[in-house]
Formats: structure tokens, sequence, C-alpha cells
């Protein structure tokens, strides 16, 4: 039992998501999250902004339960499954953080600086989380899918597509970390 | 309510995600900067067992529940797209540490910041499909 309560390593996790997906395509369906943020879209009325909505979100229904899972999912590994909420980073990686202004990196999931309350009703703090979420939504939705559909399905599935994709992803990411999070912190 | 197994398969993949730690912003910042293994090796087992897995698909080795064969739907082409597309995604989930499964995972915990972040990535979708005629894709 005590392994459940220890963070789990990647060769658990990473299996643990292809056996997901594999549930996922034995039920008919398919891998690939960000289509799910179109279906909810659909749901809340955007198909009178875009026809693009009027696709019948009712067929995704299934999405959504997925959708409604992972919250729960959330809430139960957090509640019950994570005594200890540390996350044993690389202590270069806790000391370069340190320096552009994150303190106490990994003591928690999350960086306070970033989604601590305080944050949130900052200016800079409340846009950087709106400009992330829309970079995240449209970047998806352009590239036709996020980390499952591209950088797991699309890859496993040896796509062109999702190589360039995940290519893409890595891109901004670096861009992201290396140049323009220490401007901004 | 066969739709059941779907809120099940969502349950056991936020523990997965949470317990993996893939949900912390730390993780993704520790991957761009590649000071640790860790994603790299949950993302690499993840493609390398999805190959072996869609291999028994595409031979027809492993059917789905009604017994058919299981057809993986092929990406849609485009370099812009892909390349473009791609590095709005990875600008963004440099700076969030999450993509849409974990937002929705960090909701659970009851993160409230991360409920605008979904806001946003649901604007940006909307906002997507908006422009989207006068993209080069």
């Amino acid at each position: 039992m005590d392994f459940i309560l220890e963070p789990w390593p990647w060769y658990v996790g990473g299996p643990l998501i292809t056996l997901v997906m594999f549930f996922l395509y034995y039920f008919g369906k398919k891998f690939g999250i960000s289509s799910s943020l179109e279906s909810i879209c659909a749901m809340g009325g955007a198909g009178k902004i875009h026809e693009h909505f009027n696709f019948g979100w009712k067929k995704n229904k299934w999405n959504l339960m997925f959708i409604i899972g992972t919250v729960i999912g959330g809430f139960v590994a957090f509640q019950f499954m994570t005594p200890d909420q540390a996350i044993a980073l690389n202590p270069e990686t806790v000391s370069g953080l340190s320096e552009i202004g994150f303190q106490n990196a990994g003591a928690q999931y999350l960086p306070e600086e970033l989604f601590g309350f305080d944050a949130l009703l900052s200016i800079k703090g409340g846009a950087l989380l709106i400009v992330g979420g829309i970079l995240v939504g449209f970047g998806a939705r352009y590239a036709g899918g996020c980390t499952s559909g591209h950088a797991i399905t699309g890859l496993s599935n040896l796509e062109l597509p999702s190589l360039l994709a995940v290519i893409g992803f890595f891109i901004g990411g670096l861009a992201m970390t290396w140049l323009i999070l220490p401007l901004l912190f | 309510m066969k739709n059941i197994r779907f809120i099940a398969l969502g349950i056991l993949f936020g523990i997965i995600l949470s317990k993996a730690e893939v949900i912390s912003w730390y993780r993704i910042y520790e991957m761009f900067k590649f000071q640790s293994f860790h994603m790299y090796g949950i993302i690499g087992s993840a493609v390398v067992l999805g190959i072996i897995l869609f291999s028994f698909f595409k031979k027809g080795t492993i059917k789905n529940y009604l017994g058919e064969k299981i057809v993986i739907e092929p990406k849609k082409k485009g370099f812009y797209r892909t390349i473009i597309g791609g590095t709005i995604f990875g600008l963004g989930w440099g700076l969030i540490g999450a993509c849409p499964g974990p937002m929705f995972i960090l909701l659970g915990r009851g993160v409230l910041s991360i409920s605008i972040v979904i806001l946003g990535g649901l604007l940006g979708v909307l906002f997507y499909h908006a422009i989207k005629h006068k993209l080069p894709h």
C-alpha cells in the first residue's frame, strides 16, 4: 500500500497512460484531450458564435464524461493518495528558479508566484493565467492536438504531423522557459 | 449509462497524472530545462508501448469491444498548422505548466486559479475558429 502513497516513477506513469489510451480505443473512442475543449465550447452555446460548433456535441458526451472523471481523479489523488505534497526536484532547478524569483520550488505541486491567491488577484498574475490558457487552447486546435493527441497518440502512430507538432511544442516551451519566463518574474 | 466507463477512465487518468506528478508546473519547467529525465521517461515509455499497442491494432490481433478492427484516425497534415500551432501551444505549456488534461485535474485539487486558465483555453479555441480561415495551414 505504501507504494500507492509515494510519488509514482516514470516507468509506472508512462505505461499506465498507455493503458488508459488502450481502453479508450477498446471502447471505440480515441485519446485526445484538447478536442473536449471544443465539446465544452459547443455545449456552452458557441454554435451561436460560430457554425463550426454545431457539430452536435451530444455525440461527444463521452469525452465530457472523461473530463468530469479527471476532475474527480485529481480530487481523489489530492485528498487521499498524496500525504506528502513535495516534488523532489533537481537541486539545480530549485536554485535556478530562486534566481528568477520563484521561492520554495517543489514545496508543493504548483508555484505560489503563479497560482497563489495573491497572484490571482494581481493584474499581472491574472493576465498571465488567461494568456497562458488562450495560448494552450488556440495552439492545440491550430496544431490539431495537444500532448495526448500529438505527443502520445500521434507519435505512437508514427505520424509526421505529430512529430512536427511536438517539435513546435518544444520550440515554444524552450522559448518560454529559457527566454521569456526570466523576463516575466 | 454506458458513458459511466468514461468517467471511470477519466478518474484513473486523473490519478495517474497526479501521482506521477505530470500535473506539477515544476515537472514541466524541469523538462524544458533538461534537468530531469522524469517527463521524458513518462512520454517516452507511453509512446514506445503505444507503438507496440498500435501495431496489434493494425494487425487486428486486438479488436475493440464489438469485435471490430481498431482504426486510428490520421492527423491533419500541414507544415504551418503543426509548427506554428505547436509553437503557440508550447509557449502556453511552458508558461502555465499544464496542458488541457492537467488543467482539469488541477481543478479537482481545488486550485482556483486554474479556472482562469481553463476559461482562457476555451477562449483560445473560440478565437482559433473565428480566425482560422485567415491562417496558413
